[in-house]
């Protein structure tokens, strides 16, 4: 405190200098104007990719941070613009109905559209592009590192991959175009018209359901429950495959009755083959007075969502436990089984039961 | 020859200058309080000062700007001189940002000529040239607005957070969470706010409260519900309340409409200069000023477009300063 600057800003600083215009130019190639935004007068313009539609001044960004009014044109800032890639297996996204035991090809770009207070990457996710480490690499060269590490997806996830959404259309076409699928895991905080236009290139998507209370989106996501459950209902519609995830936080979306509404929902609305994940919830960022889900509280969780009639329901984040393995919901025979990320045994014959034979549905082989 | 008697209202104000000099001198770890004035220490001030012939060919010229800037600070503090004024908000040693306002480029930013001036105030009060930092969010923005960046240790830096950086750890208050600007927590002793005069399309005006979203580094998740309370919480964030000293408002330009971008057709010449320590009360004043010349352009409130800026009000709840006109105490020179 009080000192000038130290020696390691300063040079970081001086060196940087000369290089300014090196880096604008390396700046450039994440540019591009983006998809999903309307002009309005005096060069403001109002996004409409996801329902915060926020209108933005010239030389302002929108809430996502990585969309910015330059002119009167609205470009995005991080179009192949990786800051985390890396080979997960399906099941940490966590799909448990899709390509079970493959490995996929996951990459983020800074920025999110909402602001979760027990956000786990909120480090990448709560940042301008410019204030995180991020690296080249553009839509076919995704798709052909994917394919070089035996990956048979492409994951679009660890931020929120809606805010950058030209790339990851531009990224799933040149993965379909190398045989490689690509699946999606969101916050669901989107419009249709751009969720209908992705869905036609993705195989799959899992979504956040972060509870199934407006105050809490209101208070602890910054967002609107209502424009997510119009996604899971639109992607039900268009017959993408969609998995759910609902982080169960202590005190704050864990009442008996809340967790029924929810499973009610989800068989009305969706139908009781849905994949619902409940996961266990770790004190972070803005959530560290919280403690650790209870197990019992997720067990009490699965417990409601199978009475209501789901047919599979997961718990995560308790690597060994029993619910983490599918079992068939006609003859209560296990057919996948999992500890942690890892398949430890796959019984499913061509998508059925070897028992009694009943379909499960999901995405097995690649067609 | 006997000094003349004071007047009740120079005593108080020589009265509030000393507690000024106090509460700057305790420094910055022992009182983790506000340097600005809160709702318990009496009327705020605010100093409003206006020079009509500032201008020469349309730019503020810069004699007559540094004359309004030395009488607004003595007014302030109450002094006969401007050094005087400029001992009660730093000490010798310390080392000085000034928080500018660049974000809309020429038109309607902090004016280089004002932070000049200040930077030779504070170098008569004993501040050395290279103990002084102009900052702001980005450098493309400080370049846009006119200053140029310098980062040589022998004088004074002008350079943005994208150059100095932002902590690593999170500080947190309320509904803010953030990294912040190091330009605040590492290298400035003391901070001068520079705002500008404006209104805001989303948070209704933009001022001394809001201009600290520059020592944040994600500004872009506090303007949901016209910014309340966000504007505020990231104001109690503590190293923004210990280090702040001091607000001065650049009114040489207003804007009362279709900010925060530079919209000349909805700019005027105020021509004038608002100083406070409490940035509440500064910009419970501003925002009057600006609704007064919407009212003037015929130009609803902002109450009545949906951006009253109700953060203002959740600011003085907060202890930050105060709201209520019957606690400013307005001073017009």
């Amino acid at each position: 405190m009080g000192e000038t600057l130290d020696r390691r800003t300063f040079l970081k600083a001086a060196s940087t200098l000369p290089c300014l215009n090196a880096l604008a130019a390396d700046e450039a190639r994440y540019i591009v104007e983006a998809r999903y935004w309307e002009k309005l007068p005096y060069r403001r313009i109002k996004c409409t990719l996801c329902p915060r539609e926020c209108v933005i001044d010239d030389r302002e960004r929108g809430y996502c941070g990585v969309r910015e009014n330059r002119g009167g044109v609205y470009y995005t800032l991080v179009y192949s613009r990786v800051c985390a890639a890396n080979i997960d297996p399906i099941e940490k996204k966590p799909f448990f109905h899709v390509l079970p035991g493959t490995l996929s090809f996951s990459i983020a770009t800074a920025g999110c559209n909402v602001n979760c207070k027990m956000c786990q990457n909120w480090d990448i996710s709560q940042v301008r592009p410019e204030q995180v480490r991020s690296i080249y690499m553009p839509p076919r060269e995704v798709a052909a590192l994917a394919r070089q590490n035996r990956c048979a997806t492409i994951s679009y996830t660890y931020t929120e991959p809606v805010i950058f959404y030209e790339y990851m259309v531009d990224t799933a076409e040149a993965a379909r175009a190398a045989g490689v699928g690509n699946v999606v895991v969101t916050g669901g905080y989107v419009t249709s018209e751009p969720l209908e236009e992705l869905s036609k290139r993705v195989d799959a998507v899992k979504v956040d359901l972060k509870a199934f209370s407006q105050k809490f989106y209101r208070e602890v996501v910054n967002g609107e429950l209502k424009p997510v459950l119009q996604t899971l209902v639109t992607l039900r519609k268009l017959g993408t495959w969609t998995e759910i995830v609902y982080l169960v936080v202590p005190t704050l979306n864990d009442g008996d009755q809340e967790l029924r509404q929810l499973a009610r929902w989800v068989k009305t609305e969706l139908g009781p083959d849905v994949p619902l994940h409940f996961t266990r919830f770790h004190p972070q960022y803005l959530l560290k007075n919280l403690p650790v889900t209870p197990v019992k509280t997720l067990e009490r969780a699965k417990a409601i969502a199978d009475a209501e009639g789901l047919h599979y329901v997961y718990l995560g984040n308790v690597p060994g436990h029993p619910a983490e393995n599918t079992w068939c919901p006609k003859c209560r025979r296990l057919l996948i089984e999992r500890e942690g990320f890892f398949i430890r045994g796959l019984h499913l014959k061509q998508g059925r039961c070897p028992g009694c034979r009943q379909a499960i549905p999901g995405i097995w082989g690649r067609s | 020859m006997w000094p003349a008697p004071k007047t009740r209202r120079e005593m108080l104000g020589g009265c509030l200058g000393l507690l000024g000099t106090q509460a700057c001198g305790q420094g910055r770890e022992q009182t983790g309080k506000p340097a600005t004035a809160g709702q318990s220490a009496g009327p705020s001030r605010v100093v409003v000062a206006r020079e009509p012939a500032l201008r020469s060919g349309g730019s503020a010229d810069s004699k007559r700007l540094a004359a309004l800037l030395d009488r607004a600070m003595q007014a302030f503090f109450g002094v006969d001189k401007p050094v005087e004024a400029w001992r009660r908000v730093v000490r010798p040693g310390q080392v000085v940002g000034l928080k500018v306002n660049c974000l809309a480029g020429k038109g309607a930013s902090t004016h280089p000529i004002l932070a000049e001036i200040i930077c030779e105030r504070l170098q008569e009060a004993g501040i050395r040239a290279r103990d002084i930092l102009i900052w702001d969010r980005l450098s493309d923005d400080l370049e846009s607005a006119g200053f140029r960046i310098a980062t040589g240790r022998d004088r004074i830096r002008v350079m943005g957070n994208d150059l100095l950086g932002y902590e690593d750890e999170l500080t947190t208050w309320g509904s803010a969470g953030s990294l912040l600007a190091k330009a605040l927590t590492q290298i400035s002793d003391a901070v001068i706010n520079l705002p500008v005069l404006k209104d805001h399309g989303i948070v209704g005006v933009t001022l001394a409260l809001k201009n600290l979203f520059g020592a944040v580094h994600n500004p872009n998740k506090y303007h949901p519900n016209a910014g309340d309370p966000y504007v505020a919480d990231v104001y109690m964030l503590p190293p923004i309340r210990r280090k702040v000293r001091l607000a001065i408002c650049d009114a040489i330009d207003g804007q009362y409409e279709g900010g925060p971008s530079y919209m000349p057709q909805w700019s005027w010449p105020f021509n004038g200069l608002l100083v406070a320590r409490d940035p509440v009360a500064l910009d419970r004043t501003g925002w009057q000023i600006i609704e007064e010349e919407r009212a003037r352009r015929g130009m609803k409130p902002l109450r009545e477009v949906g951006r009253e800026p109700r953060w203002i009000r959740t600011a003085a709840r907060h202890g930050i300063g105060a709201d209520d006109p019957n606690r400013i105490e307005r001073i017009e020179v």
